[in-house]
């Protein structure tokens, strides 16, 4: 009893030493680099695409500032790494990136079979159609026997077929290969509708038709496309870290709390949530092994959620998407985050 | 034992490329089943999922990857076809303009073979293709230009036989709210294709016929024509037939380039074998069994358009050697 109790006090000393939990081998590891690895696109106006000046921007872009930000407290510690879509996932299985964000959609086989796990969604993206604004088509239904053009390689023209038999309606398939290609067929009035990702469609009515106003992005969604941040399998910590850093964006934008008034707030706020939020109650970095300021600094770099979405692709960003799905649910949207206690 | 040799030899050979081959093939197969993808060709009766817009027979998503590959190659073989026949005829004019008399047409077949051997093939798929497209009217402005037959971004529409219960009836195009249905199209990718691969081949074509026709001896054509013969008929009855027994080999050169060169459809949306099979493997993930029918096809397009010519040149050579010209 007496050698018992030493090995006991130390045993729960020990104990007591490791208690602010450990952060995992992947923030250990972004820690002692003093950078975050974040696979993006080439390329993607909205979700990441370099700018003029070199920067990069996007929503896929700030949630890895956001990130950076929580957990190297410094959101411009982001190495960016360009990946195509063959790469990406390679890149992230091999360790070369730390973090797959770029449009990426979650689905089953990517998320259970490859080594991967999806830490939720940022974007919700549909495949649609755009169309010329002189045709007068409203919705995808009215395209029945038109000529659709489609770029293949990924599940466009699957989805394109699925949908044309589902509503037993008929098109006349035009493939390419490349987008080039597709793009000058559509707009010199080859096809009468242009099918893609609704995202990209919008991305490509703004930057490449030469006069946006006379082409149309039908409402129509034929496909699900959640397009979210991956992380590799096996390290539970910093998958919780990225999960619960997209919560905290949401969760931001429905307390209200802006990049503009976040100081503010923290300073004079009585709602005992948001004094939680912000750190300065509770600490709900703890469980995560980051600080009590974790979300405060994540709003002060890139701003809410809506902010994000306001900036890089909504009605006044070129893309011009309306929030739709995207919303919080008390608008009529999807983007729900569990309670950040 | 000194017979035996060469033939051990060889069996050796043949066996250590197989034992290769088979090497190679199992490596392949064990890589794709780490993917989780079964090697073998059981996905050819697999749902394709996919509609091709231009085809000679029915299909839709429903149908299997195996006749996907039908439909891709129908289309290789009828663009080929096209282009064999009409690069054969203008290749053959611009070959003797070449070497005509009158100066303009001399001058104007040679400029033909210059700019169309010299423009690399792939840019002039693409320039036909994008005249096409931004030339033509839109459906509902096409162009008449008979009786039923339409021009328009949509392509060329012209009625067609189709077997109904009654008999042959002819089915007529007609505008519906987008583009034309009914009759038969000829699709602007199609064209496109078919047209740049004509000018390409002809200029090769024509020069192939040049050189045929200047190898026969010129006191050849001076005594015909001191027989009393006329120009056509000397060409006709004594150039022509010395000149074809060495125009056919590098002709079905010429030929064997045309089919293989097809595969540039694919840069224009043209769904010929190389597209199809190249949706397939992005679909299916076996890359290497959509390789290896590519392969197949074009060996076999290739080995049967060689056996044709060299058995139309023995048949020639057969018949001048019995005098019968």
């Amino acid at each position: 009893m007496r050698k018992l109790l030493p090995s006991l006090l130390l045993s729960i000393a020990t104990l007591c030493v490791a208690l602010p939990a450990h952060a995992g081998k992947t923030v250990d590891a972004i820690r002692a680099r003093g950078q975050l690895a974040c696979g993006v696109s080439t390329g993607v106006a909205g979700f990441s695409a370099a700018d003029s000046k070199g920067e990069w921007r996007g929503m896929d872009v700030d949630v890895c500032r956001a990130l950076a930000a929580a957990v190297l407290k410094d959101p411009t510690k982001v190495r960016w790494s360009p990946l195509t879509s063959q790469q990406r996932f390679t890149a992230l299985q091999s360790g070369e990136i730390d973090i797959l964000s770029r449009n990426t959609t979650w689905t089953l086989g990517r998320d259970a079979g490859q080594g991967l796990v999806y830490a939720g969604y940022v974007f919700i993206d549909g495949q649609g159609f755009l169309v010329h604004k002189r045709s007068g088509v409203t919705s995808a239904k009215q395209l029945n026997g038109a000529e659709i053009c489609v770029q293949t390689g990924t599940t466009t023209e699957r989805n394109l077929a699925e949908y044309a038999r589902a509503n037993k309606i008929q098109f006349k398939t035009l493939m390419f290969e490349n987008l080039r290609a597709v793009l000058k067929a559509f707009f010199s009035g080859r096809c009468q509708a242009f099918t893609a990702d609704a995202s990209a469609l919008a991305s490509i009515r703004a930057n490449d038709s030469g006069k946006p106003e006379d082409y149309v992005v039908l409402p129509d969604r034929i496909s699900k496309e959640p397009l979210g941040p991956v992380v590799r399998r096996g390290d539970e910590d910093w998958f919780s870290i990225v999960r619960w850093t997209v919560f905290a964006l949401l969760e931001a934008e429905e307390r209200g709390i802006t990049q503009a008034n976040v100081d503010l707030i923290r300073d004079s706020t009585s709602d005992p949530a948001v004094m939680r939020l912000l750190g300065v109650s509770e600490d709900v970095g703890k469980p995560l092994a980051l600080d009590k300021e974790w979300v405060y600094r994540m709003i002060k770099a890139v701003g809410n959620y809506g902010e994000i979405f306001e900036r890089n692709v909504g009605p006044n960003s070129l893309l011009q998407l309306p929030r739709g799905i995207n919303a919080l649910p008390r608008d009529g949207g999807v983007m729900y985050s569990p309670p950040l206690r | 034992m000194t017979k035996a040799r060469p033939y051990l030899l060889q069996a050796a050979i043949i066996g250590a490329v197989l034992l290769a081959l088979y090497g190679l093939a199992s490596v392949v197969a064990a890589k794709m089943r780490a993917l989780g993808v079964e090697p073998g060709f059981g996905f050819l009766w697999q749902r394709a999922g996919f509609d091709i817009g231009d085809r000679l027979i029915a299909f839709d998503a429903a149908d299997t990857y195996g006749r996907a590959f039908l439909v891709g190659l129908l289309n290789t073989v009828r663009v080929a076809l096209v282009a064999i026949v009409a690069s054969v005829l203008l290749g053959g004019l611009v070959g003797l303009g070449q070497l005509s008399r009158n100066p303009l047409v001399a001058k104007l077949s040679e400029a033909h073979v210059e700019i169309f051997r010299n423009v690399p093939l792939l840019l002039q798929v693409l320039i036909v293709y994008v005249l096409l497209i931004g030339r033509l009217p839109l459906p509902h402005e096409a162009w008449q230009l008979g009786p039923d037959i339409w021009l328009s971004k949509s392509g060329l529409a012209i009625p067609w036989p189709v077997l109904t219960e009654t008999g042959w009836l002819l089915d007529h195009p007609l505008l519906g709210r987008f583009t034309f249905t009914g009759g038969a199209v000829l699709t602007p990718e199609f064209m496109a294709v078919a047209v740049a691969l004509t000018l390409y081949t002809s200029a090769y074509i024509a020069e192939t016929v040049r050189g045929a026709v200047q190898s026969v001896p010129h006191a050849q054509s001076e005594a015909a024509l001191a027989m009393g013969l006329s120009e056509v008929q000397t060409l006709r009855h004594v150039v022509v037939p010395q000149a074809l027994r060495s125009m056919i080999p590098p002709l079905a050169n010429q030929l064997l380039n045309l089919i293989k060169n097809s595969s540039l459809a694919v840069a224009v949306g043209y769904p010929d074998l190389v597209a199809v099979a190249d949706t397939t493997l992005t679909q299916s993930g076996h890359a290497v069994e959509c390789i290896a029918i590519i392969m197949a096809v074009y060996l076999f397009l290739s080995l049967l358009t060689a056996a044709l010519m060299s058995a139309w040149h023995g048949r020639l050579l057969r018949q001048q050697a019995g005098g019968r010209i």
